[in-house]
């Protein structure tokens, strides 16, 4: 199992990813953004970070750059594609997931560890039973998913929507658990294969123990079984 | 030789005053030159002879600064200090300044000072891992500093967010006295192999000298003289186009070519463009190297038209830096550089003459011995003279002139308050908007008592079981009250934060805060200061690797409070040996070691229930507190300790309360009856910290404080959902976290202090 892990300029999570799945005992590799062969990989992380600065629409530069036309293919193929943060802003951006992430909603940047509600959905990146509570820091200040009611529904019935946000009991506040304001306390989306996924919370944080906590393992361990049993 | 055209010598005087050089400077610079200067002559040596870059006010009282020490591999004098951590890990840290730029443009301000710690530290060759800020304001009832604290907060993450560098501590306080005269004092630390240590030399005639990154604007013309060395007055929005704007995302890319470059060893040398830019980097690398260097600014990208060349040599436009290369290397350093989708062009030549020359096409516009530039300003001995206020603060004995607080309700009342004050409440609302995660290499996030950090570079799958703790501290109102205990108060309460978090203090750098150093009474506290701290440093055996000294501190004639922040680095043979402050179990014992004395000077309960900042500070014993952390790391280190959290500022009562809210748990203590209700919970003696160990551990902690003649009591255990200090207070842990928690984002929103 290898994971490619793609560097734009300003990318700034790319090691944390790569020391996360060495630390669960796979292979990684990192891909410039302006490389265009993704071949050798098993599956393609879209790091956080600040893109090509992020100064206009976070992920709206990078997603022109030489390797998203590689990605979008390789997602389109089947392929697994996973946005951390800026990943899942630049997914947005590519149209490989629907929705836009505003800036949060109290304008301020926010870095904390968030409870989040595993949903019953058709993702490949997460085989956690719904209604699961994983601990995992959020890191950003535009992370206020937004979409149209069609696309909500669509969402909704179709087992798109992955992750939530919640209180500490798997419950939803009333007015809503999202820290950054995010429509329907959605804190992760996939398309309706269930190959692309797009999170706001950095799982690859809570991987190796030492810096907090073990619950983003998750993700990348479902990814390799979904594979293995699948190749 | 071409000799530049100079000024009128009538004329030239009065400019080299209005630049801010003193007119017997001025003839200093006449004599070096033989003649009068020119206009690009005259900006440069303006520059490089502030007191910003010079240091000519505190050279002298620096030296009595230990700087030397078994882990030490680069001392002051570079862009940043460097210890070894083991293993062949080093780390670079230092710390600075950026009070003058962040009290006109907060945001703007405190970003660039982040960006400018931060090249200081890839300069040395290491990838910086975690920075942290040392924050002062003047108290959020006024709007003014509600929007310089939230500019500043906002600044510091956006610039530190973008980088990809962990902001892991730092430390606020809300005086009066930082009213006119906000603190940012940024601290960054790096990492690195030790063969990698790389200094800021030019050498080799012949070598080119490539400026990479930004293009060269009009932007902190003048930043280090007109700006950090001048006093603040009415005129101070006038100086608002000294006052750089960052773009983090520049720094990152020049991080990563930067460390690209030196791993290739692609560079012959590497320096960052900071204050008085191009003029000081370039002079420093060439005065170190022995070497002249011949610049064109022409050659130079600029960002505006029609710059003159005196403004290209001081422009402080930002996330620019200054290598060395071979001309055989050109090629492949430029091609990096490229990769990461910056500039690079060449300006000029490294030259076996020792003048820095300065062109504008053919034309020669300045022309000096480049050692001058940076090592012939004036040292200056400033008179000093012990501040009449003195006398009054110290004679005022808070025990005896004020009447107290007594009983459990009302004594429980003041701690609530007192866990409401801005300078002890919960520091979250900042550092939430700090990333203090990215890199995988924090151990202990903020809010314990100093972060820690895994040794190791996890993106090359290079990780060690090594780790630094460190903490950043100055409370300025114990240096207002006496300079010399003041400044040791920084120093062991940074100590007994890392020992709390289980690393053993290896080296300090510093950013010492004051006033006008020309007027006596200031240069007094300065001096005073320094002695302290480094009669603290030598007691420790700790060295001062790197620092700064920022002055002329003052608004309309007052002078801050002194305030040497100390930012200090501990090491850890095992990074999982660390310890946080948080109660865990119930039944663990309550432990206190150290003993409380009626010491009520300065501390945060007399300025929030009397409204006073006044008497003595706390004593220090310097042979104690170093046995202290000696047995504090040691304990830890057998692993018998459960918590571990410094008792300082709010007392007893402020530590305990703190453990239980971050530890979601209550408690049952009984300190010494024998003191005063307020004192037992409000004193802020020194050498004390709060321990809990299981039941079973005790005895084994009470041995080893015997053999550290550390005093050790049991003063109670964990359990419950309240805090009750027998006889003084009684409260649900619920009602702490409710004092606590939420005072910061109240103020900034303008609500009332409670």
């Amino acid at each position: 199992m290898r994971f490619g892990v793609v560097i734009f300029p300003g990318s700034n999570c790319e090691q944390d990813v790569v020391h996360a799945v060495q630390h669960l005992g796979f292979e990684a590799g990192y891909i410039w953004h302006g490389d265009t062969d993704l071949s050798g990989y098993d599956a393609i992380v879209l790091p956080g970070g600040f893109s090509y600065g992020d100064y206009i629409r976070c992920g709206a530069v990078a997603r022109f750059s030489p390797v998203m036309a590689e990605v979008i293919r390789f997602a389109e193929a089947g392929g697994p594609v996973i946005g951390i943060c800026n990943g899942f802003q630049i997914l947005a951006e590519a149209h490989l997931l629907p929705g836009a992430l505003l800036r949060n909603v109290g304008l301020k940047f926010i870095c904390k560890t968030v409870n989040l509600r595993a949903e019953e959905s058709t993702c490949q990146w997460l085989d956690l039973p719904a209604g699961t509570v994983v601990r995992i820091p959020i890191n950003h200040n535009e992370g206020n998913f937004i979409c149209d009611d069609e696309t909500l529904a669509r969402l909704q019935g179709s087992g798109q929507i992955v992750l939530r946000y919640c209180e500490a009991d798997g419950s939803r506040a009333e007015g809503g658990s999202a820290p950054n304001g995010a429509l329907d306390d959605i804190a992760g989306i996939c398309n309706e294969r269930g190959n692309v996924f797009g999170l706001m919370p950095h799982p690859e944080r809570v991987v190796d123990p030492l810096s907090g906590g073990t619950d983003g393992q998750h993700f990348f361990t479902a990814i390799a079984r979904q594979l293995a049993e699948v190749g | 030789m071409a000799t530049p055209e100079t000024l009128d010598p009538k004329l030239a005087p009065q400019l080299a005053v209005e630049l801010g050089l003193k007119l017997d400077e001025y003839e200093k610079v006449v004599g070096i030159l033989g003649r009068t200067p020119s206009v690009t002559e005259l900006y440069m040596y303006s520059l490089m002879w502030s007191e910003h870059c010079s240091y000519k006010h505190s050279r002298k009282a620096l030296k009595m600064f230990p700087t030397t020490g078994e882990h030490v591999l680069q001392g002051p004098g570079e862009n940043a200090g460097v210890i070894s951590v083991g293993d062949g890990w080093a780390v670079a840290f230092k710390m600075e300044s950026h009070n003058h730029p962040s009290a006109i443009e907060p945001y703007q301000g405190a970003a660039t000072g982040i960006g400018g710690i931060i090249r200081d530290i890839f300069t040395m060759g290491a990838r910086p891992i975690a920075s942290l800020d040392s924050l002062r304001f003047g108290t959020l009832e006024k709007p003014r500093q509600r929007y310089l604290f939230e500019g500043s907060v906002a600044g510091i993450g956006g610039y530190g967010n973008c980088l990809g560098v962990p902001t892991v501590g730092g430390e606020v306080y809300f005086e009066e006295a930082y009213e006119g005269n906000c603190l940012i004092n940024a601290m960054a630390v790096g990492l690195m192999r030790e063969e990698n240590l790389t200094r800021a030399v030019a050498a080799g005639p012949g070598n080119l000298v490539l400026l990479i990154g930004s293009t060269t604007g009009r932007d902190g013309i003048g930043g280090a003289s007109t700006l950090a060395s001048q006093e603040f007055d009415e005129k101070a929005e006038d100086k608002r186009p000294s006052v750089q704007v960052g773009d983090p995302f520049e720094e990152k890319l020049l991080i990563e070519a930067c460390l690209e470059l030196l791993d290739a060893k692609l560079l012959v040398g590497l320096g960052d463009l900071g204050a008085a830019g191009l003029t000081s980097s370039a002079s420093e690398m060439a005065s170190r190297g022995g070497v002249g260097l011949d610049i064109d600014v022409t050659k130079i990208p600029a960002r505006e038209e029609a710059m003159k060349p005196f403004e290209y040599m001081v422009s402080e436009s930002q996330e620019r830096m200054l290598a060395i290369v071979t001309p055989a290397d050109l090629e492949a350093a430029q091609a990096v550089c490229t990769k990461w989708g910056l500039r690079s062009t060449v300006i000029g030549t490294v030259t076996d003459t020792g003048r820095f020359v300065v062109r504008e096409g053919e034309a020669v516009v300045a022309d000096m011995p480049a050692a001058t530039l940076a090592h012939d300003a004036p040292i200056y001995d400033p008179a000093k003279e012990r501040p009449a206020y003195l006398d009054e603060v110290q004679a005022f004995d808070p025990m005896k002139q004020l009447e107290h607080p007594e009983g459990v309700e009302a004594l429980s009342a003041t701690l609530l308050k007192v866990l409401a004050s801005p300078n002890i409440c919960s520091r979250r609302w900042i550092w939430e908007q700090y990333d203090h995660q990215v890199m995988v290499n924090t151990a202990v996030l903020p809010g314990s008592d100093a972060a820690v950090l895994r040794i190791g570079d996890t993106g090359r799958g290079e990780v060690s079981g090594r780790g630094i703790a460190v903490s950043t501290d100055c409370n300025g109102r114990y240096c207002y009250l006496d300079p010399y205990t003041g400044s040791q108060i920084a120093f062991v309460e940074a100590a007994r934060n890392v020992a709390c978090s289980g690393g053993r203090a290896a080296a300090i750098t510093d950013c010492l805060n004051f006033g006008n150093p020309e007027k006596p009474e200031v240069f007094w506290t300065f001096y005073e200061s320094i002695r302290g701290l480094a009669d603290a440093c030598t007691a420790f055996g700790v060295p001062v690797i790197s620092g700064n000294v920022s002055f002329y501190n003052e608004s309309f004639g007052q002078p801050i409070y002194p305030t040497p922040t100390v930012g200090l680095v501990g090491l850890l043979d095992h990074v999982t040996d660390h310890c946080t402050m948080d109660f865990k179990d119930d039944g663990d014992v309550v432990v206190l070691l150290g003993k409380t004395k009626a010491e009520l000077g300065g501390s945060e309960y007399l300025n929030l229930a009397h409204n006073k900042v006044a008497g003595r500070p706390p004593k220090v014993d310097l042979p104690g507190e170093k046995l202290l952390a000696e047995l504090v790391v040691t304990a830890i280190r057998t692993g018998i300790v459960r918590s571990a959290h410094d008792c300082s500022e709010g007392g007893l009562g402020v530590a305990l309360a703190e453990c239980c809210i971050a530890g979601g748990v209550g408690a049952r203590v009984d300190p010494d009856s024998t003191l005063p209700g307020v004192a037992a919970l409000f004193s802020e003696s020194q050498g004390r910290v709060v321990l809990t160990v299981s039941p079973d551990h005790y005895d084994a902690l009470k041995q080893l404080a015997a053999a550290h003649g550390t005093a050790c009591e049991k003063i109670g255990s964990v359990g419950g959902d309240r805090l009750v200090i027998g006889g003084l207070v009684d409260l649900p842990v619920e009602q702490l976290r409710e004092a606590y928690e939420p005072t910061l984002e109240r103020l900034v929103h303008g609500g009332a202090s409670s």
